[in-house]
């Protein structure tokens, strides 16, 4: 029904999108408006990005395959969002050995978290190297996971 | 990332969105599906509606192609990744799969297996002069030829290159040459000391 409002998946408004037929219009979500971009300009390193929605680069980048006007504006303030934030994870993430970080991420959409896993697998590896176990064979983790199921038909 | 055992594959679950899709991904306006595919028949009709002119169906078609193409991705995306898991299998384990995870892997996952197999052989039989290169060896690098092992669990006599056997007992300590453990700590029945 012509002019309807509704709320539909992105991968279903991606498929309908049609710059030729006009079958929908997408409504920007409210963080990647005017409003929200001022306030990432502003101070982009305090914001909750797990909170306003976990996944707000990846989102923000498929925003922009829908013709919108300000499409730029959008692309602009993910990008220096992205600059102004990564520092931070980058130095938290190679400086917390051994220790709860969930302090640390609890504000990081999924795409920083990514980035501090691999920040921290890199550390522990590197203590590892250094405490001389890198050599150290070890059980598949099919096995360490999986060791409270036996496996008695194992023979090898 | 943990290698979670492959869940069971519940495979008459998958012909079916795969099926229709097949027929779907054809040009709805063709119109042309062979009979078998009873599924498709709803969008067999729409697709000659909307040959002979009805615009407004249009969308309809088009919305239930994307519902398809979904499916479809999200259906691969699966399969995908339980292949790379059970590829990963090879490398961290070995050649010889437990049967518990065997069980659930599907028949075709099994084939896979097999081939993917036989193909890292045939490379490794390629690399390195005559009698090839074990890559799946000294994933970490070795330090000394002999290392100090645990056994972690009771697997009985296993014998060494130079004829002498070891009756490897729950916990009994050995000092074995390093190319003949690697296999038995990566599948848990030894443990590496360091000392």
């Amino acid at each position: 029904m012509q002019g309807t409002k509704l709320e539909i998946p992105l991968w279903l408004a991606k498929g309908l999108h049609d710059s030729k037929r006009r079958i929908i219009s997408v409504e920007l979500p409210k963080i990647y408006k005017e409003a929200w971009r001022t306030v990432f300009s502003a101070d982009a390193t305090v914001v909750d990005l797990h909170k306003l929605g976990p996944y707000y680069y990846g989102f923000g980048s498929q925003l922009l395959n829908f013709d919108n006007p300000e499409n730029p504006e959008i692309a602009q303030t993910l990008l220096q969002t992205f600059i102004s934030r990564f520092r931070h994870i980058m130095d938290s993430s190679q400086n917390a050995y051994n220790e709860d970080t969930s302090v640390l991420v609890a504000r990081l959409d999924e795409l920083e978290r990514a980035l501090f896993q691999a920040g921290q697998k890199g550390l522990n590896d590197f203590q590892c190297w250094e405490k001389g176990q890198a050599s150290q064979i070890t059980a598949s983790s099919l096995v360490q996971n999986y060791g409270k199921r036996k496996f008695p038909e194992m023979d090898g | 990332m943990s290698w979670a055992c492959p869940a069971p594959v519940q495979s008459w679950l998958f012909p079916l969105p795969v099926r229709v899709c097949a027929a779907g991904a054809r040009p709805p306006v063709l119109g042309r599906v062979p009979e078998g595919r009873g599924r498709c028949r709803p969008c067999l009709g729409q697709g000659s509606e909307a040959k002979a002119g009805r615009t407004d169906l249009i969308f309809l078609i088009r919305f239930r192609h994307c519902c398809l193409l979904r499916n479809q991705r999200c259906i691969l995306a699966y399969l995908y990744d339980r292949l790379l898991r059970i590829r990963a299998l090879r490398w961290e384990y070995g050649s010889v799969l437990p049967n518990t995870i065997q069980f659930h892997m599907s028949a075709e996952e099994v084939e896979w297996f097999s081939r993917y197999k036989k193909s890292l052989a045939t490379y490794m039989r390629s690399v390195g002069g005559e009698e090839g290169l074990d890559l799946t060896q000294d994933i970490k690098p070795p330090k000394s030829l002999y290392i100090e092992v645990r056994c972690l669990r009771d697997y009985g006599e296993f014998e060494i290159d130079d004829g002498t056997t070891v009756l490897l007992k729950k916990n009994s300590q050995h000092f074995l040459p390093r190319w003949k453990c690697e296999q038995l700590i990566r599948q848990g029945v030894l443990e590496h000391i360091l000392s």
